[in-house]
């Protein structure tokens, strides 16, 4: 009892080979949009490459590069194989790799839909190595002289201002290290002496913020120093003051970008997946039918196409048996001359055509 | 005295008027680019339109839209002229059209070379402009609650910090410019009433910028306020200070970048308008060629094409005149019409 029989005429059939060449064209263009889609990711995360830790983040615009090369290649074989399908010689070249390239296909659609998997899971990750990666460059910001750090503090100043946030929860991180370096503080000075001296770590601290944390669209100058002194500045209160600097982190407005990213790109690929499925479901049905016409010999006639012969339990339960018989294979197996399916005893006559005479022996001479 | 005369067989009229048909496809193309050039341009201008004082730099890039949309109908019927011109039933139809055809197509010639022109001519208004905008914009920096000047410091910090720059000619155009608004100063405190009382107009100037200011490659955290004052800050020297604020002045990094826009738009259109100038020079030889075969039965005939008639001075006259009478007539008329006003009284 096949699956999904359909009835399929000669007219019906040729009209199908062309549709699915047309689609498989479509499918090596999604497949390099892809592509480009893997590139544009990893070219994103690159960017931003100096406030990440070391995490595993890398595989998931990888498996989108390799997936897109590889859809493109399948789909290119799949339009040759519809655009030699419309004539029945032809298909005869294909027929013997058309199974296996459905097989082949099949498996590569569910790496299509783990790569769209991925890009929707891949945020945990990514906070976590913001995390990590942002403190860092917090406290290596004033390590302007410190080669391999020289250029942190630009890094995180173009950070701040471009994704317009500040700190890694929020602007009070900065209060926690000394983001002013011993080279610009006057030690002979009271003041910073009993700073440092407050500290248990001997760390300059202060209640201010670099200037990239100033929010442009404030009415006021910005205020940098002393920010939760309320009495150091005119008419201001730091509890309700909120134009001031920017109050997202940077962590929270970084995943945000990155997850809208992401998000886009995984709607595309499990849009492209859909559509590899379906054109997949008719290479499937095409290859059924033509396979029925020469099985009938006539190559006018109608025939059926299904996805599968038998119904799932009795296909499942004969690749079971072809492959346990694949594990007995180095046994030799003389009652039935090796071959699994017969069950005949060997002891029938040979017949050597109607005259019955066993050929002779030629030798090389005559 | 004919100006550019040339023999042209039957087989090299042909391949003139194939060539021809691919050149004034690609001229569609050429004007197409043009188009899109000048509108890139009016709107990376009409971006930074609040630091501008007025709009005379526009010029340009309407010029170059205006020249791009007529290349377009120009070489649409160049192409349409030369598939006709080997067909000696359906030329004649295009008798009439060519003479004003190809005084309009000269003319939009010449006004995309002048746009090319104006480019590096105007360069000296788009500075007046821009430093009067700037004076104003640096101005009204404080007045974040007057309407209409909401967003000047908005715009300001956006743009100085975009450009890498700061203030109109340097830094100390901030000095004298009271940029913070009164709503924030303490009138009670000493410090605030010395240094109004020690200004003629009564204004709070300090000797600091705005953020906007800061550079971000500086080694060392921002110091905008006090920066004449080298005893307020540790290990400074304001003299030799180089990376703490952005030295340049805006007026200068905007017209630096609006030039090298419009130098980069100017080769393009001067390539363009070479191309444009090749097609009508084709067309015109490939004109003159077909009108010496008219009326002749053996149409493989070697003939001559030129390019002008007459000499150059004569065929100016020549398109002139139409125009000159017309004018004049108008004149005669309205004197007619005087006197026999002026005669029954």
């Amino acid at each position: 009892m096949a699956v999904l029989r359909v009835k399929f005429t000669k007219t019906k059939r040729d009209k199908l080979a062309q549709v699915l060449w047309i689609l498989n064209w479509i499918s090596v263009v999604t497949g390099a949009i892809l592509f480009s889609l893997g590139l544009f990711l990893k070219v994103e995360l690159h960017k931003q490459g100096e406030v990440m830790a070391e995490r595993d983040i890398q595989y998931v615009p990888n498996t989108l590069i390799a997936v897109g090369l590889i859809a493109c290649a399948i789909n290119f074989l799949g339009g040759k194989i519809c655009y030699d399908c419309v004539d029945t010689t032809k298909f005869l070249r294909w027929k013997l790799i058309m199974l296996p390239y459905i097989i082949c296909t099949f498996f590569f659609t569910f790496c299509v839909l783990v790569g769209a998997l991925m890009c929707y899971c891949m945020h945990w990750e990514l906070e976590e190595s913001l995390n990590l990666g942002l403190t860092e460059a917090m406290r290596f910001y004033k390590d302007t002289d410190t080669p391999g750090r020289c250029f942190l503090k630009r890094t995180v100043d173009m950070l701040q201002m471009q994704f317009q946030c500040c700190g890694n929860n929020g602007y009070k991180d900065w209060f926690q290290i000394q983001w002013i370096s011993n080279r610009y503080l006057d030690m002979s000075q009271k003041e910073v002496v009993d700073r440092i001296r407050s500290n248990v770590d001997g760390k300059f601290l202060l209640n201010g913020v670099p200037f990239s944390c100033c929010n442009i669209n404030s009415p006021r100058p910005c205020i940098q120093q002393q920010i939760t002194n309320n009495s150091a500045h005119f008419n201001y209160e730091h509890q309700t003051e909120e134009l001031n600097l920017w109050m997202k982190g940077c962590r929270q407005a970084l995943l945000e970008y990155y997850i809208h990213i992401m998000q886009s790109i995984g709607l595309t690929v499990l849009i492209t997946w859909l559509f590899e499925l379906s054109v997949l479901t008719g290479v499937r049905y095409l290859q059924t039918s033509l396979e029925n016409v020469l099985r009938q010999g006539d190559p006018n006639s109608e025939s059926d196409g299904w996805l599968l012969e038998n119904s799932f339990m009795e296909t499942a339960r004969m690749n079971l048996n072809i492959i346990k018989s694949l594990g007995k294979g180095n046994q030799i197996d003389t009652a039935t001359n090796g071959d699994p399916n017969i069950n005949v005893p060997s002891t029938s006559k040979a017949h050597y055509g109607p005259d019955n005479v066993p050929p002779k022996q030629i030798t090389e001479d005559s | 005295m004919v100006v550019m005369k040339m023999k042209f067989p039957f087989q090299k009229r042909v391949k003139l008027a194939q060539g021809l048909w691919i050149l004034s496809w690609c001229a569609t193309v050429a004007g197409a680019t043009t188009f899109t050039l000048g509108c890139i341009l009016k709107t990376e201008l009409r971006r930074r339109a609040e630091v501008m004082d007025n709009q005379d730099i526009h010029i340009v890039p309407n010029t170059l839209m205006i020249v791009g949309l007529a290349s377009l109908g120009i070489n649409y019927f160049a192409s349409k002229i030369c598939q006709d011109a080997l067909d000696a039933g359906r030329f004649p139809r295009w008798k009439n059209f060519l003479k004003p055809y190809f005084a309009v197509s000269c003319f939009f010639t010449v006004l995309m070379l002048l746009a090319v022109i104006m480019s590096y001519a105007m360069k000296g208004s788009l500075e007046s402009s821009l430093k009067a905008g700037l004076r104003n914009g640096i101005r009204f920096y404080k007045d974040t609650d007057t309407p209409g000047r909401c967003f000047q410091k908005q715009n300001i910090d956006r743009l100085q910090m975009e450009f890498q720059c700061c203030g109109n000619n340097d830094f100390r155009d901030w000095f004298e410019v009271q940029w913070i608004s009164n709503r924030y100063l303490d009138f009670s405190s000493k410090e605030v009433k010395d240094r109004i009382k020690s200004n003629v107009d009564g204004r709070y100037l300090v000797d600091g910028v705005p953020f906007s200011c800061c550079n971000p490659s500086s080694p060392r955290p921002c110091m905008q306020y006090q920066l004449t004052n080298n005893s307020a800050h540790y290990n400074y020297d304001y003299q030799t200070e180089e990376l703490n604020i952005y030295l340049r002045g805006c007026r200068e990094a905007l017209v630096n970048y609006y030039m090298g826009l419009m130098n980069t738009i100017g080769a393009g259109v001067l390539s363009i308008f070479l191309l444009q100038g090749s097609v009508l020079v084709s067309l015109r030889l490939l004109q003159t060629a077909m009108e010496a075969v008219a009326g002749k039965e053996n149409t493989e005939i070697e003939t001559e094409g030129y390019l002008l008639e007459k000499g150059v001075k004569e065929t100016i006259m020549e398109y002139l005149d139409p125009v000159l009478k017309f004018l004049l007539l108008k004149n005669q008329v309205e004197e007619g019409s005087a006197a026999a006003t002026t005669t029954p009284t």
